[in-house]
Parts: C-alpha cells; structure tokens; sequence
C-alpha cells in the first residue's frame, strides 16, 4: 500500500519569465527522504528545465508596480516560482 | 584598553568594494597567540551572555566562570573590553584598527558581542537572516566576524550573500533562500576578520568537522558622520561622476567597483542596487554629484526641469 506525498521546489528566477536562469532554490520533501532528491546546485537551469523533469508549477511571483516612493528600494527576490510533485510513497 | 584604536586606514579601492559587496576580508591578520587567548575567553562569553539572558546571575555583567566582564551597550570601544583581553587586543590589531576606524571612526561604540560556538556534528542549517530590524538611512554599522581558529570547508564556517547588505528586509523573513547562486561559506586561516555592513544576509552553517567551531561578532556602531574617513589621498582621481557602462567607462574608477553585479541578482535590480550604492557612497564622500551609469543624474536633471516648470 502506497501513500501520496508532495515536494515542493521554490526556484527564483533572473526575470519573469520561466525560461530564463535560476538565482536561488529550495527544496522541501513530504516524502521525508523516501523520495528522488535534488542532484546539483542548482538541480535545474531554468524554470522550464524542471518543469521537463516532471515539476508541475503552481504558483509565480505577480508583477506588481511600485510602491510610490520605494521604487528604487530593493529587498525580496522578485521573480519566485514554485513546483510540485506528487510521488506515491510506501 | 583606554584610548581610541587606530591604525592602517582602508584605501578608496577597499571602501567602494566594502559599498558595492558588503564585507571586507581581512586573512590571517591577528597574530597567533590573541587566537589561542580567544580560544579560551571567547567560550566564556558565551556562557556570560546566556548567565544574561536567563537572568540569574549576581552581578549581570560579570560572569562568574571568567570573570569576563559584558560591556553595556553603547560603551565606548576603546573603553568596553579590559585591556589584555581577547576582544581588546583584537581590536587593536593594524589592519582591524585602521578599518574600523575608515568605516565607523576612531570613537564607535560597542553595540553588543555575540559568540557563536558550532559544535562538531551538528549539522543543523541556520536560516538566512539579517541582524537588528529593518533598516533605514545610509548610516550604518559594522559587524566583525573573527574566526581565530582555522576552519576548513564544511566545518562550520559562516554563510553569507555577497550584495546583499542595502536590500530593506526584516530579520529571517529570508530564511525561505536555501541556496542563492554566489554564496559564500567562510573559510580559512586562523586569525581571519571580515568585517560585514550590518546588513549582510547571513546564516550559521552546519559543522561537518570532528573540532568546535568558534566565531566572536562585534557590533559597532559610529558616533560621528561617516565622511571621508578612510585614506582618501587617492578619491579625486578615482571619483568620477561620469563613469558610464553605455557611454565611457574607465577601469580603477569608484564607478568601476560600485556597478559590480553578483551572480544572484535580478538584472533588472542590479540596475536598483548600484542606485542604492552611489548614494551610500554620495553619504560617505559627501558629494552629491556622484553617480554610476548616470542613473541619478539624468533624472535629477528632469525633476530639476519640472520643477521649473511647476514654478512658472
């Protein structure tokens, strides 16, 4: 008997687009180790590169304008995309 | 320890790399026998701060395994740490003295100490975080990271993002940043300083090492306005309002230094980030002409011009 659990990949990109290069990742596992882990650093080159490796996205980073007044202030990582995958684990 | 520190003053070069990235490195620079004083002393701190916190201690600012006294914030360096001690001796060491007293004066106070002790086998990730809150103004304080003890890679050595000391975020609302593409995990030769804005992204690393991992911070903060206090003998050559990646560009600019990119930034922020460079360095030299890539000064010039206009 088998039991579905999630993985979760946070890629930040270098623009809003998926195609382009990833800045940063992150990797939560809900198969707590049962399931395939990331290889590389980063394990993927592009958005679009995980998302041919099986990661279904399910969430992107709105465009959002400009506080008024802040518009030159930098903080967060703008571009930020996030994947699933479901895996059936014992 | 009664009289200010100083010593062998940062050149224009290492204070545009210190606006541009955050940090300067100082390898190996405090001599071997304060190393091995801090091996000793620099535990008890840490007990010292934690008798602190749990509030118990007879004398709270003395700590009875030691006898290592805590300053109180806002105590004068040159004043804060008993004269033979480690942190005291630290501080006097040239190359510390003469870049605290480039970045932050010859008169800083101690904002707190903070000893990290990673033990061997923990291989416990820290989140990414910043310290204090978030922060405003181009003022800013230094942290100083001694590491007194040689640390190899994968034995603890401090996380930390380059580039990433002027972006506004609060404490560990970043923790969410595993892995950020040019990251540095410190390590290196016992006796190295480096010395962080206080804004840096930084994190504790796991220690995959059999021996403890020692590191003593020191926050500093300035008492005067931070202006022109490095060795400037070669700022006029080198600060050129014009310096332009689109238009004409010269290596060995401030400019130069100051539109450097890291490898985990946005292009389009990139752009942002040498904006919020040329004003800290505007803040540092006080000239309020100075700009990267004539972003500021082109629209200067148009709010200069409607502002005219509105006047009319």
């Amino acid at each position: 008997m088998t039991t579905q659990r999630q993985q979760i990949l946070i890629l930040w990109l270098a623009s809003s687009s998926l195609d382009t290069r990833v800045l940063g990742w992150a990797f939560h596992d809900g198969t707590a180790g049962a399931g395939p882990q990331p290889v590389g650093d980063p394990p993927y080159s592009t958005g679009v590169d995980a998302m041919t490796h099986g990661w279904r996205m399910i969430q992107m980073s709105p465009l959002l304008p400009a506080h008024p007044g802040q518009e030159r202030e930098t903080s967060f990582l703008k571009h930020e995309f996030t994947f699933e995958r479901i895996l059936d684990v014992p | 320890m009664t009289e200010a520190v100083t010593g062998a003053l940062l050149n224009t070069d290492q204070m545009a790399a210190f606006v541009s990235r955050g940090f300067l490195r100082f390898d190996a620079v405090v001599p071997a026998e304060i190393n091995a004083q801090a091996m000793e002393e620099l535990p008890t701190l840490f007990r010292a701060w934690l008798d602190e916190f749990r509030g118990p201690a007879s004398d709270p600012a003395v700590d009875t395994a030691g006898g290592v006294p805590l300053p109180r914030s806002g105590t004068m360096l040159a004043h804060a740490y008993p004269e033979h001690s480690a942190f005291a001796r630290m501080v006097r060491v040239p190359e510390v003295a003469g870049a605290i007293a480039s970045l932050v004066g010859i008169d800083p106070v101690v904002d707190h100490h903070f000893v990290h002790l990673k033990k061997p086998g923990d291989l416990t990730a820290q989140g990414l975080h910043c310290d204090a809150i978030i922060d405003h103004g181009q003022a800013f304080d230094i942290q100083l990271f001694w590491f007194p003890h040689d640390v190899s890679p994968g034995a603890g050595g401090t996380r930390f993002v380059p580039g990433s000391h002027l972006r506004h975020v609060n404490m560990d609302d970043i923790s969410r940043y595993q892995h950020l593409a040019g990251e540095e995990y410190y390590s290196g030769t016992a006796g190295t300083v480096i010395i962080f804005h206080q804004g840096m992204w930084h994190a504790g690393a796991p220690n995959r090492s059999d021996t403890l991992r020692v590191m003593g911070k020191l926050r500093l903060n300035p008492t005067q306005r931070q202006l022109r206090l490095w060795d400037t003998a070669d700022l006029d050559e080198r600060n050129r309002a014009d310096d332009h990646f689109f238009a004409l560009s010269e290596q060995g600019t401030v400019a130069s230094r100051l539109r450097g990119s890291e490898p985990w930034f946005e292009p389009s922020v990139h752009r942002l980030e040498t904006v919020q460079r040329a004003h800290l360095w505007r803040y540092l030299t006080g000239d309020e002409g100075f700009d990267v890539d004539w972003y500021l000064t082109r629209t200067e010039h148009r709010a200069a011009l409607d502002a005219k206009e509105a006047g009319r």
